[in-house]
């Protein structure tokens, strides 16, 4: 069976990608849907949904909500993407060393990574992106941080069951250099649990990404949901748009990505195919 | 109830399978009898359907994707297929039970022994605490396992593997069932234990009249114990009759075939060995320590002697055979001599090179000469690789350039007897056969004048094994190999070892010729050995 057939029998999974899409397209064409800058003050404040010529209103000082989803979509997805993408790296080379040497270099990085995880993930990130001036790149790295630990463990565990299996001592045996195993034999027999767990960190880093702008520490030249929520907090009886909307974004988003992660288990996991 | 109906009685069964399964049903139109007082063995190379039939009679088919579609199975005149659950729970472990072939999964790791014995009397009758305990110590004692008020205390994981297969028997037995269906009991177990558990069930089957449906592959195991005997292929049943009709005067070209394939403990015509030396090991001392916690603190360290001052020689051309039981020490020998393990002190002298004390780098010019083949066919190829791949990456990572080994791989791959076709294919296309083939076409592919093959048989069927034994053998003469051979199976390693070494507890016995070993033996253990194989006494025509 092909990839997509596999996938295609979770239908929830199907759905979440088309959700998933829906966002790509929402940020990829952000600046064509909403061509005005999305801080600028665009007409009457705390206009209600449909009114005044705002789609889904405005907020406290006129910015359009809707333009304000549009072009915060773009940072969601981009410091999240990022974010993940330097957590899976580190985690996958710290956890994929500890694995393969084992021994004392296990005890070491192993450690590290506990005292990493000790320190509850989001205070953590809040303390990082404070330390360092708020903005993008702090951002990305605190959100890294606190979410490559999980990455590490996963893939110490599958290269530890791995290195002792026998066509691995059959690359051994033919002389095959360290490196080389772990690159081009073990990973690729470890890459669905990452891709996996990559795909669920995405939404779980889209949600600090939030809750970071909300407390006020998000880039503050930057749109993004949680700045949009954390603006419309004060006014939330009064103008109950400014934080639904975003809110329901944030929503959709991560039920998606979680929607596709768990699809792309099903299929990729092959001891559960038998399940359905 | 009719008294002349036979205690089981299965006409015509048909078991189908879900869709997309490589054949429709996985059992069809099987009918065999069953006795009061009789072992009838199911024979069947693996996928032939023997055990889904047991599971049938059981009512333990993993419905709804399995399930018997025709047919009926009578039990004492009892029709079992249109039985409810409830009645089927009556018979399960009451009138019917089974025993499994690994112990350590069959029995629940968190259980007491006696505990999980309780369970099953609690469940089937209504006798008091205080009797059920002496029902289970009686029974304890009666499959010979010692001090049964100790073992009845003790958790599954305390036992070894043939005491745990006697504690599962001692359950299967609380009830006292007429039938009792044992699925590979002796597969996980060494040869000696072997024996032992086959006594065990021969004996309380003539005490307890209990009919016994015995699902094996091994021919050896039919002789000792069977008084019918029906040989199963893809579903069907192809011949049924006495032990003796079957195993000596068979009649179907399939039965026939298996007999050929089952190796005779007979040694075959001795072969010119020359005198020269091609590997020597001397004095080989591995030790493996476990335990004792930071700074000696916490338990007791535990030692264990893998390997003690082990010391073989093997001549060029030659092949020997490295026999003993788990945990003898055979693999680690075999992993020191490939230096896949380091070993802690000793010499392997190959060509007057001491390989032991070489690092990884000046290990390099001579890993090519040593090459291994791996026991499971399954693991031991990456199955993100193409087959291509695994056999031409070996010479291109010792300098080859990519075209030259390319052409070379796929000379093995002719050699090894598979199609070229097979280059562009995932491990997880070819059957066990075919990729024990592909593992030996890897070990070739670098050249090796040593080949060590750890048990490259053990997994697979008796007629594939006929196939690769005869592969190894051809490609020995062909490329004037010498074969460092382990086995556990002594039929094996009388076909195809010049001479043996037998080893236990990580110490070598005994060492000699394979056909004076064979009739002249003179360490007690491998005497025990030799008298554990199964169907000793039976010689395949």
């Amino acid at each position: 069976m092909t990839f997509w057939q596999l996938y295609r029998r979770n239908r929830s999974a199907v759905l979440g990608l088309f959700i998933l899409f829906a966002v790509f397209a929402m940020a990829a064409f952000a600046s064509v849907l909403f061509p005005e800058d999305p801080f600028r003050l665009a007409g009457k404040p705390m206009s209600p949904p449909g009114e005044n010529g705002f789609f889904l209103g405005s907020d406290t000082l006129g910015r359009d909500v809707a333009s304000g989803i549009a072009h915060g979509a773009r940072t969601s997805l981009m410091i999240a993407g990022l974010a993940t993408a330097v957590a899976v790296f580190i985690g996958a080379v710290l956890g994929g060393l500890a694995g393969y040497y084992g021994g004392w270099t296990d005890d070491i990085l192993m450690r590290v990574t506990e005292m990493f995880q000790t320190i509850p993930s989001f205070v953590f990130a809040i303390l990082i992106v404070a330390i360092m001036k708020p903005s993008i790149q702090s951002i990305v790295i605190a959100i890294a941080v606190v979410s490559w630990p999980a990455v590490a463990r996963l893939v110490r565990g599958e290269f530890i069951s791995l290195r002792n299996r026998e066509f691995i001592q059959a690359c051994h045996s033919v002389g095959m250099g360290d490196l080389r195993i772990m690159l081009a034999e073990i990973l690729p027999n470890c890459l669905s649990p990452i891709i996996v767990a990559g795909s669920l960190m995405v939404a779980t880093a889209i949600l600090i990404e939030s809750g970071l702008s909300f407390l006020g520490l998000g880039d503050p030249n930057i749109i993004s949901w949680g700045f949009q929520i954390g603006a419309g907090r004060t006014v939330l009886r009064s103008a109950w748009w400014v934080c639904t909307f975003p809110g329901i974004a944030i929503l959709l988003t991560v039920l998606a990505i979680n929607l596709v992660g768990e699809g792309l288990n099903d299929a990729l996991n092959p001891r559960l195919r038998e399940r359905t | 109830m009719n008294t002349n109906a036979s205690l089981l009685d299965l006409r015509n069964l048909y078991v189908k399978l879900p869709g997309g399964a490589e054949r429709t049903h996985a059992v069809e139109d099987v009918s065999y009898t069953l006795n009061n007082n009789e072992i009838l063995c199911i024979v069947g190379e693996s996928g032939s359907g023997k055990s889904i039939t047991a599971r049938a009679i059981m009512g333990l088919l993993p419905a709804p994707h399995v399930h018997v579609d025709q047919g009926e199975i009578f039990f004492n005149g009892e029709n079992l297929t249109t039985a409810k659950e409830s009645r089927m729970r009556e018979v399960r472990g009451g009138e019917i039970s089974m025993i499994f072939q690994e112990p350590m999964t069959a029995l629940n790791p968190v259980m007491t022994i006696g505990k999980q014995i309780d369970e099953v009397i609690r469940f089937h009758t209504k006798i008091k605490k205080k009797h059920r305990r002496e029902r289970a110590l009686s029974l304890i004692e009666s499959v010979h396992l010692p001090d049964p008020k100790h073992i009845i205390k003790a958790y599954p994981h305390e036992l070894s593997g043939g005491q745990r297969q006697r504690a599962m028997i001692a359950m299967a037995l609380a009830m006292e069932p007429k039938i009792l269906i044992a699925d590979e009991p002796t597969t996980a177990l060494d040869v000696t234990t072997q024996a032992q558990i086959l006594k065990l069930i021969k004996e309380l089957q003539q005490s307890h009249d209990t009919g016994v449906l015995f699902i094996t592959h091994d021919f050896g195991v039919v002789a000792d114990i069977a008084d019918r005997v029906a040989v199963m292929q893809h579903g069907k049943i192809v011949e049924i009759g006495t032990t003796d009709q079957v195993l000596n005067h068979p009649q179907h070209p399939y039965t026939q075939a298996l007999m050929r394939a089952v190796p005779s403990l007979t040694p075959p015509a001795v072969r010119e060995i020359s005198d020269k030396e091609e590997l020597i090991v001397n004095k080989l001392t591995k030790t493996y320590t476990s335990g004792g916690g930071w700074f000696g603190l916490g338990e007791k360290e535990r030692v264990v002697h893998a390997a003690n001052e082990v010391s073989i020689k093997l001549h060029h051309g030659e092949t020997l055979g490295i026999v003993g039981e788990s945990g003898s020490g055979k693999s680690t020998l075999a992993r020191c001599i490939v230096r896949l393990i380091n070993a802690d002190e000793g010499e392997i002298l190959y060509h007057n090179v001491d390989l032991r004390p070489l690092n990884r780098k000046e290990m390099r010019p001579y890993r090519s000469k040593i090459q291994m083949v791996f026991q499971d066919p399954f693991a031991s190829l990456n199955p993100r690789s193409k087959v291509g791949r695994i056999i031409a990456d070996g010479p291109r990572i010792l300098g080859v350039e990519t075209a030259e080994a390319d052409k070379r791989a796929r000379e093995m791959l002719e050699l090894v007897g598979l199609d070229a076709r097979a280059w562009d294919r995932f491990p997880h296309e070819f059957s066990g056969g075919q990729r024990q083939r592909i593992g030996i076409a890897r070990a070739l592919a670098l050249d090796p004048e040593i080949l060590v093959a750890d048990e490259p048989v053990s997994a697979l069927d008796v007629s594939i094994q006929a196939q690769i034994l005869e592969l190894l053998a051809d490609i020995r003469e062909r490329l004037q190999l010498s074969m460092i051979f382990i086995t556990h199976d002594l039929r094996v390693a009388a076909q195809v070892c010049d001479r043996i070494a037998v080893m236990r507890l990580g110490e070598i016995v005994e060492t000699g010729a394979t056909s004076t070993l064979f009739s002249n033996a003179e360490h007690p253990y491998t005497q025990e050995l030799l008298d554990a194989v199964p169907g000793r006494d039976w010689h395949p025509q």
